[in-house]
């Protein structure tokens, strides 16, 4: 069974890379990427932690609802560890 | 009669030739545009880099263009154990064939008989410069950027790609380090096709996803 994650709803501001419209939604870990130097520091110049990088797989149901196109199709995003909660 | 100018009387906004004058498309430089060229200009005057270095960096990404990629699946449509490790590495497997790509991080995607791949950059712009070069200015629009997540088969359809139902579509937004190439499905009929005229099949937009390779 893959991992579930959900990407946590935050708001910080600043320079962030997970997707507003994903936020709060439920998907699986598609793959591993690997870790990668932290966007929110590095978009200020500061000194980047790294941080574990995931392809999270969506089904366009999750995010849209009933409004999905075809809610079967789905939707692959790279998302940062720190902004993931497992299931 | 626009084109007669026995009587030298020209109308107000138009030209000569009596056509109206396009307005010019010229707009001031944008915040981060002056920017732009006060760094360089600054790293030019303090000796850091040369007005020559950055010729060369342009004309190495001017350089760079949709062949490269054409030039990879076409590998993979014909050498199974190259196909394997593209979709293992995509970023290896291109340096592999002597491109280079810098530090580029690429996935292969590939489309089968029931699956198709399209790829965005919902947040900005990425897309793999460092192998297809610069994206097409419609990838980065707000239009195609919001279309392409919410409504794929719509925004496909546009592009003359209509899918059949059963073909499941996957989105690939471009959030963070990766960068995504689409390996289409090798058309019917190429059978006897060489490596060179297969790359000929592939077109950007079949490595984007909206599009198919040609037929031939």
């Amino acid at each position: 069974m893959a991992d579930r994650v959900r990407v946590k709803s935050m708001m910080p501001p600043g320079h962030v890379r997970a997707p507003a419209y994903l936020r709060g939604k439920t998907g699986y870990i598609e793959r591993p990427l690997g870790a990668f130097g932290n966007p929110e520091q590095l978009a200020y110049g500061l000194k980047a932690d790294k941080k574990p990088l995931y392809r999270v797989r969506f089904t366009m149901a999750e995010i849209w609802g009933d409004d999905a196109e075809n809610p079967s199709d789905t939707l692959d995003a790279e998302i940062y560890d720190h902004w993931l909660e497992r299931l | 009669m626009p084109h007669d100018h026995h009587d030298h009387f020209h109308h107000e906004g138009l030209s000569p030739s009596g056509h109206p004058y396009r307005s010019d498309n010229d707009e001031p430089l944008s915040y981060w545009q002056c920017m732009e060229i006060a760094v360089r200009e600054l790293l030019i005057e303090k000796g850091q880099i040369t007005p020559a270095e950055i010729a060369v960096q342009i004309d190495a990404m001017d350089a760079r263009s949709p062949a490269n990629g054409a030039a990879v699946v076409a590998r993979a449509w014909v050498d199974p154990a190259f196909k394997q490790r593209l979709l293992d590495n995509a970023g290896d497997a291109s340096r592999e064939m002597g491109f280079d790509i810098g530090p580029l991080n690429l996935i292969a995607v590939e489309n089968t008989a029931d699956t198709h791949n399209l790829i965005v950059c919902t947040l900005c712009s990425c897309y793999p410069r460092n192998l297809l070069g610069l994206p097409p200015d419609w990838y980065k629009t707000r239009e195609y950027r919001s279309r392409a997540v919410r409504e794929p088969r719509a925004v496909l359809r546009e592009f003359g790609v209509d899918l059949p139902a059963g073909t499941t579509v996957r989105v690939h937004d471009s959030t963070a380090d990766m960068r995504y190439i689409v390996l289409p499905a090798r058309p019917n009929g190429t059978d006897s096709m060489t490596e060179t005229e297969l790359a000929s099949l592939v077109t950007r937009d079949s490595m984007i996803g909206t599009g198919l390779p040609r037929q031939p």
